[in-house]
């Protein structure tokens, strides 16, 4: 199916109601309005001690309704979606435009549908929805194929999640445009236990991706391989450093340092507010010139990728940070019109029952021209980090940390014993001053990530290729 | 929503007969409904307003020793039907467990007490602005460094609950919720820096929130007193930890206990329980019958009394958070501690999870510490509740000679979980109910801080 498929019959409304209910909302002093209509249907199946005991399924669907006026947002949402509802919602949402009832709304122009563009994530309708059968067979793999792995492995859990989000937002500007957007994401724990230590290792991947490409490169047994090697490499590890040195971050999910040390500052709403780190600091250095870091909504299948955002602006390649000089921010429409900066297509919302932020999609740092192997052998004594759990940010100071979860030290240029997990933590606006070294090999997440901002979650995506960080502080126990 | 309540009680019992009626041996239905508004106040404007009503219903079904559950938000008879479908076709899909099955009817709640968790008050959208704007203009107005705001919320919610299963059970219970928050922004005499900090207040009751004007004024000294903040030496230090933060403490200790994390071999706790894992003056209560109290709840998710349980009594712990399921996988019987979203199967939570007060103050603490860290917020997910492994970031202040000399930031806190609760060396006078998890000021004998 593809993004133009979807339209208000979808949602069992007609466009003379819609438009009543925009026309409505749009009084004087409104800048801008939007209705965003969601049906999501979400299936969850589990499997822990070798059976697949649970499985979930769960219908959602809604429509919010916002005005915006000034610096102001009313909202709005209902899980009816009848012409009822929408009006007491856009009576809600206009109530921050300060005017009277009965005002004469202000006429709505002519819809359009936006020319037919691309789909990032084409996917066989057969392929979308697969029998339970299917699904739990592929979780009894996984079980068998990380028990295999080393027989310390003692419990292995595994959960399989796919959803189908079919939203279609249309706008005072006439806009009206829907997406399908799958999404689906295989996760590994396993727990080995040596009769001395026991340890934890988790792997996963995903993306707009359908139930087949966990049987492509033999993906699904690849996950349970990795999160039972994890936890039997740490059964071994030994405590973490604690203080500054220098260390190397592996590519891939490592790019998490990214999301978290200017990500976030990066994103509109807190410049506007000028309550970030990175306030008033475009056009200076951020960043050693090695670094240039991009979000990207537009690669195919990955999990942060949108064919349009939830404002119904196609999502696009944005230019953070461009040889270390910081070039952009990303934006919503609230926030592009306020500043008078470029739409980026990162307006995006959990679901209709939240309000539109300015988010990240798939954020990376392009590849570098070092040899990896060459970039380890750099360091005397430091830290080589290459799996992490999650991180966080507080954007006014600009303080940030993220947890690794698998690493080891480096000791006379060599990679030597793997030790606990350590938080990191350091200056968003500073710490990639300190990166001396990018490596060639860039590389993508497997499509796990989840962003958190104002208690929303979104899918998002991370990359990173090897980088030589010549200080920043790790919270081990060792002192 | 007493009227509604009445027919939710009544849709839940056809959709019980309806999943009979398919072949389900057993089966529970969980409705939830409930209402919001909340505005956001930044720089005296409105600058977001928001209004919901939602609701939500899920269904599981058990099929022998099969099960599955779905949910819908969708209450049509066309989708209910679709929805008892689905749920019992799922169930026929997914492996015999030999431990499923609801609790015995015996074992059911047999009344439901009034824990005075629901206040009928109904706040305007004007009156939300308004506290907020008093909020925010009283942190504002406490010094000339707070030079800008993150905004003030304000929000106020009323749900109902119903509950009913195939054993007997039919309860249902409203309970409120009204919040008060403020962000303020302070930047140093040179514009150098900038800190962000926040206080709010929450209640069950509106007439128990803290006036907005205190929010206002706390919320803009604890900024202000982040000015200024530095990186210290890495070193192995005493820490305290504020309520704030020690309430975290208590989060893991929940995880480490529930009957979950134990019987998949993935707690820091296994084996411990009878076993003194911290000093004899530390207790930890879980009491969800406490009156008026945000994580009180009259029954739990599967239908089960809820109920007082000592989990640490004179350092020893002496029992786990346990569901039915979990339970039965233990061999212990259930805790009432059973909790769940709508559509999904129960897991386990604690309900007022609380340490005892012990009798200094806080300020005693602090004089106790030669040199140390007052931690007062913590930041990121290193917390392994496997191995109990834990390294966060942290800011607060650097004590020295019993006195706080200045802010810290940007440095870690690192140490052992199973380690910092043997080394609880003071715990505070201080205790408030301000959440689920409720702390005094705790101290730890000795954590690495890496800083410099």
């Amino acid at each position: 199916m593809s993004q133009h498929d979807v339209d208000l019959e979808r949602f069992s409304l007609q466009e003379r109601e819609v438009a009543q209910a925009l026309a409505r909302v749009n009084v004087r002093d409104v800048d801008y309005a939007d209705i965003y209509f969601e049906s999501t249907i979400a299936e969850a199946v589990s499997m822990e001690e070798g059976i697949v005991k649970r499985a979930v399924k769960s219908i959602s669907q809604g429509a919010g309704v916002r005005a915006t006026a000034g610096e102001k947002t009313g909202f709005a949402y209902s899980d009816e979606l009848s012409r009822r509802d929408l009006e007491i919602a856009a009576d809600t949402a206009r109530y921050i435009a300060n005017s009277p009832q009965g005002e004469t709304p202000v006429g709505v122009p002519v819809t359009h549908r936006p020319a037919k563009t691309r789909n990032l994530y084409p996917l066989d309708p057969s392929n979308a929805d697969v029998p339970t059968r299917e699904r739990v067979d592929l979780l009894t793999l996984i079980d068998q194929e990380a028990r295999r792995y080393d027989p310390r492995i003692t419990k292995v859990m595994a959960s399989l999640n796919a959803e189908s989000k079919t939203m279609m937002v249309a706008t005072t500007d006439g806009l009206r445009v829907g997406d399908v957007q799958p999404l689906s994401r295989l996760q590994v724990t396993c727990i080995a236990e040596d009769g001395h230590h026991r340890q934890v290792g988790t792997f996963g991947g995903g993306g707009r991706v359908g139930f087949s490409f966990y049987h492509e490169e033999a993906r699904a047994r690849s996950y349970a391989r990795e999160a039972a090697r994890q936890a039997i490499v740490n059964l071994d590890a030994v405590d973490a450093p604690a203080g500054i040195m220098p260390v190397v971050l592996g590519g891939g999910w490592p790019g998490i340092l990214l999301h978290e040390a200017i990500g976030h500052g990066l994103e509109a709403d807190f410049n506007r507010k000028k309550t970030s780190a990175f306030s008033q600091l475009i056009g200076q250095r951020v960043a050693s010139e090695e670094c240039t870091i991009v979000d990207d909504g537009t690669l195919p299948f990955r999990r942060g990728s949108l064919n349009i955002d939830d404002e119904g602006i196609p999502t696009t390649r944005t230019v953070l940070i461009e040889g270390g000089i910081l070039r952009g921010y990303i934006t919503d429409r609230l926030n592009a019109r306020l500043m008078g900066i470029p739409l980026t297509g990162n307006g995006r919302r959990e679901d209709f029952r939240s309000l539109v932020l300015p988010r990240m999609t798939n954020t990376f740092m392009l590849a570098g021209t070092s040899e990896p192997a060459e970039i380890i052998r750099s360091v005397n004594k430091g830290l080589y980090a290459v799996s992490f759990g999650g991180g966080q940010v507080d954007i006014t100071n600009g303080k940030f940390v993220f947890s690794a979860s698998e690493a080891y030290l480096i000791e006379g240029g060599n990679v030597t014993k793997p030790v606990k997990g350590a938080t990191l933590i350091g200056h968003g606006p500073d710490v990639l001053k300190r990166v001396s070294m990018v490596g060639h090999d860039l590389q993508l997440d497997s499509g796990v990530g989840t962003c958190g901002k104002e208690g929303q979650s979104v899918p998002v995506g991370v990359g990173l290729p090897t980088i030589r960080i010549d200080e920043i502080t790790v919270g081990g126990t060792s002192a | 929503m007493e009227p509604s309540s009445e027919t939710f009680t009544t849709l839940a019992e056809t959709l019980i007969d309806r999943a009979k009626a398919q072949g389900a041996t057993d089966a529970d239905v969980l409705v939830a409904e409930g209402d919001s508004v909340s505005v956001q106040v930044r720089l005296a404007s409105v600058d977001r307003l928001s209004k919901a009503r939602e609701k939500s219903l899920g269904l599981r079904v058990f099929f022998g020793k099969r099960s599955a559950s779905a949910s819908t938000s969708d209450f049509s008879n066309e989708s209910l039907d679709q929805l008892v479908a689905d749920t019992c076709e799922l169930a026929k899909a997914v492996a015999e467990d030999e431990t499923s099955g609801l609790p015995d009817a015996a074992a059911m709640a047999t009344d439901v007490p009034d824990l005075d968790l629901f206040d009928p008050t109904t706040l305007t959208v004007d009156q939300e602005i308004h506290l907020a704007q008093r909020a925010e203009h009283a942190a504002l107005n406490v010094d000339a460094r707070i030079t800008n705001s993150d905004g003030a919320d304000c929000t106020s919610a009323h749900g109902v609950v119903v509950l009913a299963n195939t054993r007997g059970f039919v309860g249902r219970h409203r309970s409120s919720r009204f919040a008060l928050s403020v962000a303020p922004v302070a930047e140093d005499a040179n514009g150098q820096s900038m800190q962000r900090d926040s206080w709010y207040t929450v209640s069950r009751k509106y007439r128990e929130l803290e006036s907005p004007e205190s929010v206002g004024e706390i919320a803009a000294s604890r900024t202000l007193r982040r000015l200024g903040a530095r990186k210290v030496g890495t070193q192995r230090v005493p820490v305290i930890f504020d309520p704030e933060t020690a309430e975290s403490l208590l989060g893991h200790l929940s995880g480490a206990v529930s009957g979950y994390a134990l019987y998949k071999n993935a707690s820091f706790l296994l084996g411990q329980l009878g076993k003194s894992i911290a000093p004899e003056y530390v207790h930890v209560e879980d009491n969800a019958l406490l009156p008026g109290k945000l994580g009180s709840r009259p029954f739990d998710a599967e239908g089960l009394p809820t109920r007082q349980t000592m989990v640490v009594e004179k350092g020893r712990l002496v029992s786990y958070l346990l569901d039915t399921y979990s339970g039965r996988k233990l061999g212990m019987a259930s805790t009432g501690n059973a909790a769940r979203s709508v559509g999904e199967s129960p897991s386990v939570s604690p309900t007022n999870f609380f340490f005892h007060p012990g009798t200094p103050s806080p300020d005693e603490i602090i004089r106790s510490v030669k040199q140390g860290l007052l931690v007062t917020e913590l930041i990121g997910f290193g917390v392994n509740v496997v191995t109990g492994d834990y390294s966060r970031g942290a800011s607060g202040f650097w004590i020295e000679n019993g006195e706080v000399a200045y802010p810290v930031e940007e440095v870690t806190i690192a140490g052992n979980l199973k380690r910092m609760f043997q080394d609880v060396e003071l715990i505070g006078n201080d205790l408030a109910f301000r959440g689920q998890l409720a702390s005094p000021t705790v101290k730890i004998r000795e954590m690495t801080v890496a800083g410099q």
